[in-house]
């Protein structure tokens, strides 16, 4: 008999997903520009042409070098201390990448966690937990932070441990909402009758067939922990000055709002088509996740 | 109906408690010392330390400060301002109409620009229009808003001129609160020009406040009527010969509007912290503007009492649009 090699993987899982996702071109594309982001914020410093705290005296204020006063020197212009913008917004993706990794990495596991103990608790711990969810989803999203950071001390830190804090419910309920329905299917209960204990059956045997749904709200939390963090850093909240936060950028460049276009443009801009791209990702996973849409 | 009614009521009461623990706690147990923060970098001598924690009651146990503390809200006590010394929810109350003008007119931009385009779109799905709308639905709903409301001053208040920085009315105008709404007191004084000078004060917050609303609406409208048009219903109207604008407009539409108005009750969430941002840049004097003041000022009475009563807001509109939706929807009634 000749030998036959089982591999347990479906074949091209990987493939799969990527033909699916491909069909949508926008969430390609939000791919790419993801890509060339995270690029930017692992290389800045080598990219940046200065030091982001550095300030050029002689420079203030001076505008982006294809308007008259302008000059190759500072591509993008300075600002009213005269750091380079270009050098700041390279440094600033640092920040925003590192503020969606954070929050989404400890919001979803604490979220995940709490979620499957509700799925799987008896009845009254499942509610006092869902209860707790619905308390804090009763305040909006971005007061709450903003509180939290207010007493905890204003700092990226602490806005990062907010943002977190106040994403978090999400996934407590998407996660408990697919335990719900996954418990009594026939697999699990055989893994069960195999003798399988209960925290083997909650993080091997359900929450694999969980994450998909899960995986997108992923995206969507990491677009929505970058907005958020540079709201706080908006209102003085958040990373605090000279970090060149793109949010905290925006709160000094305030003043010149009427004077210096460029100040208050790019930052928003760099926000804009960061949280975009992230969007367009996340659409596209949804529909190369959804097992509704594809056999349709 | 009844037990649907009650069994929603009776899960709005742990959340409540929810709710004013957690206002009560911010101060109490979370690090820091309320009363070390509000001395600021001058300090305070022991005494008086001592007076103000005896004043405020830090020194009992939390038990009994929770007590006092439930007690008070219960009968609308929130506590006075440490700044203007008023209580907090009358000063709530008093502003309360200035934020509730810019949702609404906020609101109503979003669902009179988002429902038709979220309609228009699902009928010619795929095509250019479809596309263009729903990549800008996309754009706003990335949007940082506090950035797009500079942008909005640079080009409508910088270089047009066509709209003033900030404030609710203009200067020149004075005239006597009746329902704390510019618009229609602007009207009642008979002023001439004061509500063209209302109106112009409240386009850009309005404008800058709708936009996620209005992609959120343009893109659920869309998907809900891409799912009703495709039911057998909808077949079988069109079969019947009934002209296609009836079909889509009056039974798709009718329909598809459910899950948007389950939507509309999530956005106001979305609205009150997007007043937040809106209200401190156009120094609109509601709410939101408010609580980030008192948040600097560390007025902590009026940031718990702010807290409670935006979070109690939020649970009664969300109460009242399960009620709806149960009342539209029997499905959900019953289940």
């Amino acid at each position: 008999m000749a030998d036959i090699s089982v591999s347990g993987e479906r074949p091209g899982r990987l493939k799969e997903f990527w033909y699916y996702f491909r069909e949508n071109r926008g969430a390609v594309f939000g791919f790419w520009i993801f890509l060339a982001f995270f690029f930017v914020a692992v290389f800045a410093p080598l990219l940046a042409p200065y030091d982001p705290t550095e300030q050029y005296r002689e420079h203030l204020l001076q505008p982006p070098f294809w308007q008259e006063g302008g000059s190759w020197e500072f591509i993008l212009g300075t600002d009213a201390l005269g750091r380079d913008m270009l050098t700041r917004l390279l440094h600033g993706a640092r920040y925003s990448f590192f503020v969606g990794i954070v929050v989404v990495v400890v919001a979803a596991s604490g979220g995940i966690t709490v979620g499957l103990l509700a799925g799987f608790a008896p009845k009254w711990l499942d509610t006092i937990i869902m209860r707790i969810m619905d308390v804090i989803l009763a305040f909006p999203s971005l007061l709450l932070a903003l509180v939290l950071v207010a007493i905890l001390g204003p700092s990226l830190l602490n806005a990062m441990i907010a943002i977190a804090i106040v994403l978090q419910p999400h996934y407590v309920r998407l996660t408990r909402a697919s335990v719900l329905s996954e418990r009594h299917k026939d697999y699990v209960t055989s893994a069960r009758v195999a003798g399988a204990g209960m925290w083997r059956l909650m993080f091997i045997t359900v929450l694999p067939n969980c994450l998909a749904p899960i995986i997108v709200q992923a995206a969507l939390s990491f677009s929505t922990a970058i907005l958020d963090a540079a709201a706080l850093g908006f209102l003085g909240m958040g990373a605090q000055p000279p970090t060149p936060e793109w949010g905290t950028m925006l709160a000094d460049a305030r003043e010149f709002i009427l004077r210096a276009w460029w100040v208050v443009t790019f930052p928003g801009i760099a926000i804009l088509v960061t949280v975009l791209a992230i969007n367009l990702m996340g659409d596209g996973l949804r529909d190369a996740l959804d097992p509704k849409l594809k056999r349709s | 109906m009844l037990n649907f009614l009650l069994s929603r009521l009776l899960t709005f009461i742990p959340t409540f408690i929810g709710v004013t623990l957690i206002s009560f706690s911010f101060i109490r147990v979370l690090p820091g010392d309320p009363i070390i923060v509000m001395a600021g970098e001058r300090g305070m001598s022991e005494e008086r330390y001592a007076a103000l924690r005896e004043q405020f009651g830090f020194d009992r146990p939390l038990i009994s400060q929770y007590w006092d503390y439930m007690t008070g809200v219960l009968q609308g006590d929130l506590g006075n301002s440490f700044v203007t010394k008023k209580p907090v929810f009358d000063e709530f109350f008093t502003l309360f109409p200035a934020t509730l003008e810019l949702s609404i007119c906020a609101m109503l931009f979003a669902l009179l620009l988002g429902l038709p385009a979220g309609v228009i779109a699902a009928i010619h799905r795929g095509k250019f229009f479809d596309r263009t709308l729903m990549s800008t639905a996309l754009i706003g709903y990335s949007m940082p808003i506090f950035w797009w409301a500079l942008m909005l001053i640079i080009v409508f208040s910088g270089m047009l001129g066509w709209t003033p920085v900030s404030g609710r009315m203009s200067l020149m105008f004075y005239f006597d609160d009746v329902t704390g709404f510019m618009l229609i007191d602007s009207l009642l004084s008979g002023q001439k020009g004061a509500f063209a000078s209302a109106v112009q004060h409240l386009i850009l917050p309005t404008i800058v406040l709708g936009t996620i609303p209005l992609a959120v609406i343009a893109r659920q409208t869309r998907s809900a009527m891409l799912e009703v048009l495709s039911e057998d219903y909808i077949r079988t109207a069109k079969a019947k010969g009934l002209p296609p604008s009836r079909v889509t407009y009056i039974h798709a539409l009718r329909n598809a509007l459910i899950p948007v108005v389950t939507v509309i009750g999530l956005l106001v969430g979305t609205l009150l912290a997007g007043a937040i941002l809106t209200e401190s840049i156009f120094s609109w004097p509601g709410i939101g503007k408010w609580m980030v003041d008192s948040i600097f000022r560390r007025d902590y009475p009026v940031v718990q009492g702010g807290l409670l009563l935006i979070a109690v807001m939020v649970m009664i509109v969300n109460l009242t649009v399960d009620v709806l939706y149960g009342f539209i929807n029997p499905k959900i009634r019953k289940s």
